[in-house]
């Protein structure tokens, strides 16, 4: 199998800046991470699942988080992607985690982002995800994706 | 299975941004929603949209997403056109509604 994952020795990793307001540059993270990915020969679907959790966790930032990173570190067996922001925190992670419910302002629905329901595809695409939250400090994404789980989806 | 080439032809669009035509069209997904895109549709599939800002590319190489639609002829904005050549993602105009686009399509993939 030409399957370069299997031979990295190191961790390969790399870390993107993200800004509340910066639509322009919505998904250039999550698309440089795909590219990476693709190059190393990682099955079509595993990438498309990371690409997805990265993108929407991307826009989050870009609609909510004030100013953020982006960063991700793929080892042999997984993506483990983490990203951080400065804006105000989630109140009620229960409720921010059901389809629908969404605190976007009018204009970024306009868009037709902020139908809440951006958590729920994090969650669906990623093996292992975490919320870490604090009121008026920020908030901690935590998203891993196993790269050799081949087509054993729930 | 059709091509983007041939919902081109069908449509009669205009082809605002020329990407891969012979790339497999699987299915089709309707949404100005592009967080219920991201949600819902599926590898393959061509999408029907009113939303011309540059983000619907994005959403489209993300989800690897054969070709987008524009409908009422609605025309990509300077910055989507200019990304969608960068990612090679075809961009069609269409001068139809939203209903007549989706109804060919729908014969083409019933054939």
């Amino acid at each position: 199998m030409n399957n370069k994952i299997e031979r990295i020795n190191e961790p390969i990793e790399a870390s993107f800046q993200l800004l509340e307001g910066d639509f322009a540059n919505a998904g250039a993270a999550s698309s440089a991470m795909k590219r990476v990915l693709m190059d190393l020969g990682v099955d079509e679907d595993i990438i498309r699942r990371a690409a997805i959790a990265a993108f929407e966790a991307e826009m989050n930032v870009i609609i909510h988080g004030v100013a953020g990173s982006l960063h991700y570190i793929i080892t042999r067996d997984h993506i483990l992607i983490t990203v951080t922001d400065m804006g105000p925190g989630i109140p009620n992670i229960e409720l921010a985690m059901q389809e629908g419910y969404s605190t976007a302002p009018d204009w970024v629905r306009e868009m037709g982002w902020g139908a809440g329901m951006g958590l729920p595809n994090i969650k669906k695409n990623s093996d292992e995800f975490n919320i870490d939250t604090v009121i008026g400090e920020g908030t901690t994404l935590e998203i891993k994706i196993l790269l050799n789980d081949r087509g054993e989806r729930r | 299975m059709i091509t983007v080439a041939q919902v081109v032809e069908s449509l009669g669009a205009q082809v605002a941004v020329k990407g891969d035509m012979e790339r497999m069209v699987k299915g089709c997904y309707i949404s100005d929603l592009l967080s219920d895109v991201m949600a819902k549709s599926k590898e393959g599939e061509i999408w029907i949209t009113l939303q011309i800002h540059p983000n619907i590319v994005a959403v489209s190489v993300i989800k690897g997403l054969s070709a987008i639609i524009l409908t009422n002829n609605r025309r990509p904005e300077e910055e989507t056109a200019k990304r969608a050549e960068k990612e090679k993602m075809t961009i069609l105009v269409f001068s139809g509604s939203t209903f007549e686009a989706a109804g060919k399509i729908y014969t083409l993939l019933s054939q």
